[in-house]
């Protein structure tokens, strides 16, 4: 089931990493699994150790698996300072969820990140690859809502 | 592609932009940059678009660009119209642009009440406000002027010209002199002369070199390569093949975050059209000259930032920096030499190369000329972006481009340089940002992140989250990074909770030199920068935390107890429904009262509030 993104890279050491990114956005729960590990292994000729090494380093990869959208808040300084804290707040009341949890229905997940760049509207969240900036409770609302109506 | 060939796209792009704005034409154009997207400039063009179709509305041209720098004014559209000064909207919603349709587009009348300047609302530009005048934009130069998805229009700017001087008539060695005498030093952060590094990796031996340019911006608070690789990505590839050329490179590589899949898009589209027009690939300007560019992105990690973690991600690694000597000049990626500058370096070029290096050196100070780009974040009212002339006093930089503070509460400090930089206090403000001069306040220039904080923020709560930023990225290699940073957090953490004793500062002073002189790459020898500038500036602020219990700005939660004030307290009960540990009771109408064991200070109450009947020491 990999073939098609293997096919895309050659299979040499330094597509690792855009290997695990692909497997990661193509899998419904958002991770990357034991299975898949043993197949890029096999692919790239490396390790298992060295994948699950890389894997762990870097944050953007998840071993577990996930929520279909993954909403990541900015907790940096500026951020901090323009009350993430607040937004925080209000989006484990609105999931239900703490950070680094998924929500029962399998559509989110929390997580907390370093600055998006994004500063100069902060308090900024993503959700997988959209920025949304300024954010106030009621926007908050209105962004989960959307979402969840969309699906 | 040839010289002769440039200036004939360069002369149709022109037109091309005149014919646009011929009489009776409308140019409407939208910031689309992340910020702008995440103020909702989507929205906006979409009403845009399906009120020009509806209305049926003729001669309007729709047209994108980058960030104008004014963040705090996302989502921004500009109306252009031949021979009448600009008009740039600020704030702007759905329904302010169907306002803007009809009563600007329609009937000629510009909204003035939704100009981005506010209340200088009788000058329709806004070019001569404080934020603008003040400025000199070089590297920002095209940034919110021209689509950066259209190669014609960077051409029509001027682009590619320099990469064709230096390819036509100069020689490697001239175009390194150059920049060189230009002065022009790294923007990653540490200030390293540019053409010095050139000149090494041209010197080292090896056919196969590599060009890097370093995108992983990863400071908390700056945002300066996204906006140049969203708003002008062909000025970063252009500095790119002119590096290439003078030291012998036939590859480069951008080395971006993940998080910026805008920045990337563009690059990626950038890259075609340069190949398309033969700026990329083989004998670029008949001159014999090829080189091809490639993108490759991280996956979340700082320390990927530095330049030699950076190839070992590159290389499919973890990104764990690695012992220098060798210097990535002599063997960098795949053991070969390799040079890595940063995007804003790279973008500085080709104005070097097109105006030469006594020009370049007329702006900024001796020993550092130029401009730099800031990212000015925190609690300023023009949070954005800007390009001032290195030498500019702090003072101007934040209370005239930057427009003072955004809330009524006085400024404290500014944090330069991320994790790796310090806080600049009130007096100090009369620093001129050149490196070396930020460099004696104990902070760094680092790569232009600017984070103005007033009286409300906590130092100690500050130089905490910093380190325990640097901690988390620690990629464990060194002892003392890995481990002196967390001791370092831990008796921050104790200070904060109002358990910390007086000879903690004596440790912390101690671990910071320590970590500093164990630690192989810049993470760790820059990391207590933050505690140190603090402790040095701010030190009552410790003691009062240690000696008295209690923080004075009212941030740190276990020092600080919420109470109600009976005399105020009109008993709608809003705090109690609001409380997520219900430790609030009272009955209705009637004052309520705290249940102080039970709180946990998470803030709510005194958030929820009405009445002011809430009060927090
Ligand atoms: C922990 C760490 C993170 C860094 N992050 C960046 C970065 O995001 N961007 C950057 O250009 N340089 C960064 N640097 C500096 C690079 O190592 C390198 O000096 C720089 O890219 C050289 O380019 P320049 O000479 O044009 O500044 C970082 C350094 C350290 C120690
Ligand atoms: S601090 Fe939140 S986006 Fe930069």
């Amino acid at each position: 089931m990999y073939e098609a993104i293997f096919s895309k890279y050659a299979p040499t050491k330094d597509n690792l990493i855009y290997i695990l990114h692909e497997i990661q956005d193509q899998h419904p729960q958002q991770y990357i699994s034991e299975e898949a590990i043993s197949a890029v292994s096999e692919y790239l000729s490396i390790t298992h150790a060295h994948i699950y090494g890389v894997l762990t380093f870097y944050s953007m990869f998840s071993t577990k698996p996930r929520g279909k959208n993954i909403i990541r808040l900015c907790e940096s300084p500026p951020c901090f300072l323009k009350g993430s804290e607040a937004i925080l707040h209000s989006l484990r009341d609105i999931l239900q969820i703490k950070v680094g949890e998924t929500t029962p229905d399998g559509l989110f997940t929390l997580e907390l990140t370093a600055c998006l760049g994004v500063c100069g509207n902060a308090p900024v969240m993503m959700i997988n690859e959209d920025v949304y900036g300024d954010l106030t409770e009621a926007k908050v609302t209105k962004i989960i809502a959307d979402i969840k109506g969309r699906i | 592609m040839n010289l002769e060939k440039l200036r004939e796209i360069r002369e149709v792009s022109l037109q091309d932009q005149q014919q646009v704005l011929s009489e009776g034409n409308i140019k409407i154009t939208i910031c689309m940059s992340t910020s702008g997207i995440a103020a909702g400039a989507r929205e906006v063009k979409k009403t845009l678009l399906r009120e020009i179709a509806e209305r049926d509305i003729k001669q309007v041209v729709v047209a994108q660009t980058g960030e104008k720098g004014l963040q705090t004014f996302e989502p921004v559209i500009i109306v252009e119209e031949k021979d009448k000064p600009r008009v740039m909207y600020g704030n702007v919603t759905p329904e302010i642009m169907t306002t803007i349709i009809v009563e600007h587009i329609l009937n000629g009348q510009p909204v003035k009440r939704f100009l981005w300047t506010g209340e200088d609302a009788d000058k329709i530009e806004g070019q001569e406000h404080p934020f603008f005048e003040k400025q000199v934009k070089l590297v920002l130069s095209n940034c919110g002027e021209i689509d950066p998805e259209s190669i014609d229009e960077y051409i029509g700017a001027g682009g590619y010209q320099a990469l064709g001087k230096a390819l036509s008539s100069m020689t490697p060695d001239e175009v390194i002199e150059e920049i060189t005498n230009a002065g022009l030093r790294g923007r990653g952060g540490a200030g390293f002369s540019t053409g010095l590094k050139w000149s090494f990796t041209r010197k080292a031996t090896g056919d196969t070199k590599y060009i890097i340019c370093n995108a992983d911006e990863g400071d908390p608070g700056a945002f300066m390569d996204r906006s140049v690789l969203e708003g002008d990505p062909h000025a970063v590839l252009e500095g790119m093949l002119i590096a290439g050329y003078a030291i012998g490179a036939r590859e480069g590589i951008v080395y971006t975050r993940a998080e910026y899949p805008l920045a990337i898009h563009r690059l990626e589209i950038a890259i075609k059209q340069a190949q398309k027009f033969g700026l990329l690939g083989e004998n670029i300007f008949e001159s014999g000259f090829s080189f091809t560019i490639e993108i490759r992105q991280g996956a979340g990690a700082f320390v990927c930032g530095e330049e030699t973690a950076l190839i070992a991600s590159i290389e499919g690694e973890r990104g764990m920096p690695r012992i220098r000597p060798p210097f990535p000049a002599q063997s960098g990626l795949w053991g070969k030499p390799t040079n890595i500058n940063n995007v804003e370096t790279f973008a500085n070029v080709r104005h070097i190369i097109i105006h030469g290096a006594e020009w370049y050196r007329n702006m900024g100070t001796p020993k550092s000329p130029g401009t730099k780009v800031f990212a000015l974040a925190g609690k300023i009212k023009n949070s954005g972006l800007i390009e001032v002339p290195m030498g500019m006093p702090l003072r101007d930089v934040i209370f005239t481009v930057g427009g003072g503070m955004k809330t009524d509460k006085p400024f404290k400090a500014v944090q330069m340089g991320g994790p790796s930089g310090g806080c600049i206090p009130a007096s100090l403000l009369d620093t001129i940002v050149d490196y070396d001069s930020i460099n004696q306040t104990g902070a760094i220039m680092g790569s232009g992140g600017m984070v103005v904080m007033d009286s409300s923020t906590c130092m100690v709560d500050v130089a905490k989250f910093f380190l325990n930023f640097t901690q988390n990225e620690s990629c464990g290699k060194c002892t003392f990074c890995r481990i002196g940073t967390n001791r370092m957090l831990e008796i921050l953490t104790r200070i904060t909770e109002g358990k910390g004793k007086m000879e903690d500062l004596d440790i912390l002073m101690e671990l910071s030199k320590k970590i500093k002189t164990t630690s192989l790459c810049g993470l760790g020898q820059t990391a207590p920068n933050p505690v140190l500038t603090t402790l040095k500036y701010f030190r009552e602020e410790y003691i009062a935390h240690i000696q008295d219990k209690r923080c004075p700005a009212g941030v740190c939660k276990a020092l600080i107890t919420f109470k109600i004030d009976a005399e105020k307290c009109v008993g709608c009960t809003a705090c109690a429904r609001k409380c997520p540990v219900n430790c609030i009771s009272g009955e209705v109408k009637k004052p309520h009262v705290i249940n102080q064991d039970a709180c946990i200070k998470c803030g709510s109450c005194y958030d929820t509030c009405k009445f002011n009947a809430i009060t927090k020491s």
